[in-house]
């Protein structure tokens, strides 16, 4: 039993220098030289490309109804036979309509993060119209903007396309 | 259609992880692999073992408990006293002790269920010292408990069945630090985090917006934590945060990583007995509850949110997308967290909570089958060859003769072991669910209301007790009543069946073979792999039945009513 207990606290220590420190700070070492940008967050000037923010205004693409707090992440985890759900869609819906957006189900829905940085492209081409008429600037125009911003499925099968909203408002604040 | 072109680029990188990665695997268990041999004696020397001396299964089972056991205690004190050590540049405090030992046992036990958010909760140092640290070594020990019950049946008259601190360091420095090593490196490319440097704020000038981005070294946990279907996240949003799963690719590395292991550990059983076929036979009854799993999953996502539709979005072209990220969409979120409850991981890339009512259904009942189609590192294989000495014994009791499994006769010791092992897990979900709803302190903790609020409880249990971590997460259980009560079903659920395990390596090894007659049940045709899925699928639904009809079923027929 004695012996158990030596060779389980030997090992224990072991491990924790092997697994718990030299291997995290090798793959670090190696995430810094090599990823140093995405190691560190994909961090821009105007935040990381990974985390959503809140965009308000008619002159800006909007994410989804997120919390976008990243020191809570996580989902509402609200049932889909949840009246407070059913509340929050259609406090959701009503609010799009209001700025002349037609909803699309990622636009009334939060994510499992409650940082989600993209929108669906349906998601983004429904604000193309309320984009353009506030910024006073071409449908077209806007329109070519969302196309040119949508990313596919890696190797054009492995998951959703989506539009990175912080790419699209960045690439909306140069077009004027 | 992406689901379709997901599903066979899995099957193809998972037969080449079961033929290579299977065939490696029983090399080293074998001892024929030395490549890692100066890092490895090292351990030995300190840890005074004599790695080819073996041990009887009780000596086996008492350095696994012991050795566990010191494990709990390491990891709830670099919890407890994280204030005071480095690697913590947020400066949180000290984890509190109801918490801590939740959190010890559950990584230990390789479940990683969470009951808080790593982001405002564990330093750097706990993160990578403690929690991962018990990603790789209860990930190791449960391949060890398979490898010493397949042991049980490869050999004749053998007082013993290996040793237990070599079958466990070979496991992580041979398989585990590997393999964790460059999944960790493909994360960090796709966007991970892998950085000590801490939380940092951005003040975005285009929208006024500011913000505080949590960080830490990410990427390296990241890889074991699927690997080693541990599944414990760094971050409370799992796999379905950014920085831990950022795209299509490192989803789909994510899946590919949790099923690995247990998909190969079936060439490594077949390698082992002698008998390919016979691995084979285990992985075709695994596949086939998984593959009908998987389709009520991704069916029940790929449709319409029923409180969606009732706010008056009609039109969801999408499906169900409350609680799920863009990038992922509903099929590959839903593939995910079907693997990860299939695989007793419990990570997950979107809130089971927000899935529709079978959805959840597949998520909850998949681990109600044991943890089994393919199960956990090690744990999978170990708890499907105890269902398939049930199997054999049924199979003998319906033409008369004695069973046997790979030449072994399955006699009463056998027979007993293999039902406590099978009964331990149900018993134990459905007792401590009763508690909970029967207690003040359990009822109020579910979020939402009606069967989905009994959902919540009943998940939970579940999910621990089948060391597989994932939540219907909108329970409240950081209280001191559910960081309590977990542990039991927690420790009951690893050791419980793994104590029956390790006895049956022990009385199969001692056993001679009987040479196959013609009358032997064949074990490696389609009517075994029947019977075998019969067994699991009745057992499940037998015990578990009448709990389900209050959560998930009875939501399923309430159309139209919202709680």
């Amino acid at each position: 039993m004695l012996t158990h207990i030596r060779r389980s606290i030997v090992a224990c220590i072991a491990f924790f220098a092997v697994l718990g420190l030299i291997y995290p700070l090798v793959e670090t070492g190696i995430g810094q030289a090599l990823f140093s940008h995405q190691a560190n967050g994909s961090l821009t000037p105007y935040g990381s490309t990974l985390i959503g923010q809140k965009w308000t205004g008619p002159k800006w693409f909007q994410g989804r109804p997120d919390a976008y707090n990243p020191m809570a992440t996580g989902g509402t985890n609200l049932g889909p036979r949840s009246k407070t759900l059913v509340a929050d869609v259609t406090k959701q819906i009503a609010r799009l309509k209001k700025d002349g957006i037609k909803p699309t189900s990622s636009l009334v829905t939060t994510s499992g993060s409650g940082v989600d940085p993209d929108i669906s492209p349906s998601g983004a081409y429904a604000q193309v119209d309320a984009v353009a008429k506030a910024r006073g600037l071409p449908v077209s125009e806007v329109k070519q903007l969302v196309a040119s911003n949508i990313t596919g499925p890696e190797f054009g099968f492995l998951g959703s396309s989506y539009v990175n909203v912080l790419k699209l408002d960045e690439a909306l604040a140069k077009l004027k | 259609m992406g689901l379709v072109w997901t599903l066979v680029a899995l099957v193809v990188v998972l037969a080449i992880a079961w033929r290579f990665l299977g065939h490696y695997m029983a090399a080293v268990y074998e001892g024929r692999v030395k490549w890692a041999a100066f890092i490895e004696r090292p351990f030995y020397r300190l840890m005074g073992v004599n790695p080819e001396a073996e041990q009887s299964w009780q000596r086996y089972a008492a350095s696994l408990i012991v050795f566990s056991g010191i494990a709990i205690l390491a990891t709830y004190l670099i919890l407890r006293t994280q204030a005071y050590l480095p690697f913590n540049p947020q400066h949180l405090p000290n984890v509190t002790p109801a918490l801590a030992w939740n959190t010890a046992v559950s990584f230990v036990t390789n479940t990683n269920w969470q009951n808080y958010s790593g982001e405002t909760t564990m330093s750097y140092l706990s993160q990578m010292g403690a929690l991962a640290v018990q990603n790789f070594v209860s990930a190791s020990v449960g391949i060890a408990v398979a490898v010493a019950l397949i042991r049980g049946f490869s050999r004749k008259g053998s007082k013993t069945i290996g040793n237990f601190w070599t079958d466990l360091t070979r496991g992580i420095l041979y398989i585990l630090v590997p393999i964790s090593f460059i999944g960790a490196v493909i994360f960090m490319a796709q966007g991970a985090l892998q950085t000590l440097g801490g939380p940092v704020h951005i003040h975005d000038v285009l929208n006024g917006f500011n913000q505080t981005i949590p960080r830490g070294p990410v990427a390296s946990q990241e890889a074991i934590k699927q690997l080693g279907t541990n599944g414990g996240g760094f971050f409370n949003a799992n796999g379905a945060d950014p920085f831990e799963n950022p795209t299509g690719l490192t989803n789909f590395l994510s899946i590919s990583l949790m099923l690995s292991i247990p998909v190969a550990l079936t060439y490594t059983f077949g390698k082992m007995v002698g008998s390919i076929r016979q691995g084979v036979a285990i992985l075709a009854a695994m596949t086939i509850i998984f593959g009908s799993w998987l389709a009520i999953g991704a069916i029940a996502e790929h449709q319409a949110n029923p409180a969606v539709t009732a706010a008056g979005l009609t039109h969801q072209t999408t499906g169900n997308m409350e609680g799920k990220e863009v990038r992922f969409g509903d099929t590959s979120s839903a593939l995910y967290n079907v693997v990860s409850t299939q695989t007793s991981t419990g990570s997950v890339n979107s809130a089971n909570d927000s899935y529709n009512p079978m959805g959840g259904f597949a998520t909850m009942t998949g681990m109600m089958l044991g943890e089994v189609t393919p199960g956990g590192v090690g744990s999978g294989i170990y708890t499907i060859l105890i269902y398939a000495i049930i199997a054999v014994f049924i199979g003998g009791l319906m033409v008369g003769r004695t069973p046997e499994y790979l030449g072994k006769k399955i006699q009463a010791t056998e027979v007993k072991l293999a039902a406590l092992g099978t009964l331990v897990m149900p018993i134990t979900v459905l007792i401590l669910t009763a508690i909970a709803v029967s207690v003040h302190a359990g009822q109020v903790a579910p979020l939402n209301k009606g069967p989905h609020g009994f959902s919540e409880i009943l998940y939970s249990f579940t999910s621990v007790t089948n060391n597989n971590g994932s939540a219907f997460a909108g329970l409240s259980s950081n209280t001191a009543f559910y960081n309590i009560i977990q542990t039991f079903g927690l420790l009951l659920g690893r050791f419980a069946i793994i104590i029956p395990a390790l006895a049956l390596a022990g009385t199969l090894a001692a056993k001679n073979v009987v040479p196959a007659s013609l009358g032997t049940f064949r074990t490696d045709k389609p009517i075994f792999v029947g019977l075998l899925i019969g067994v699991i699928l009745i057992v499940g639904a037998l015990t578990f039945f009448p709990a389900v009809s209050l959560g998930p079923i009875v939501e399923q027929l309430s159309h139209g009513k919202f709680f």
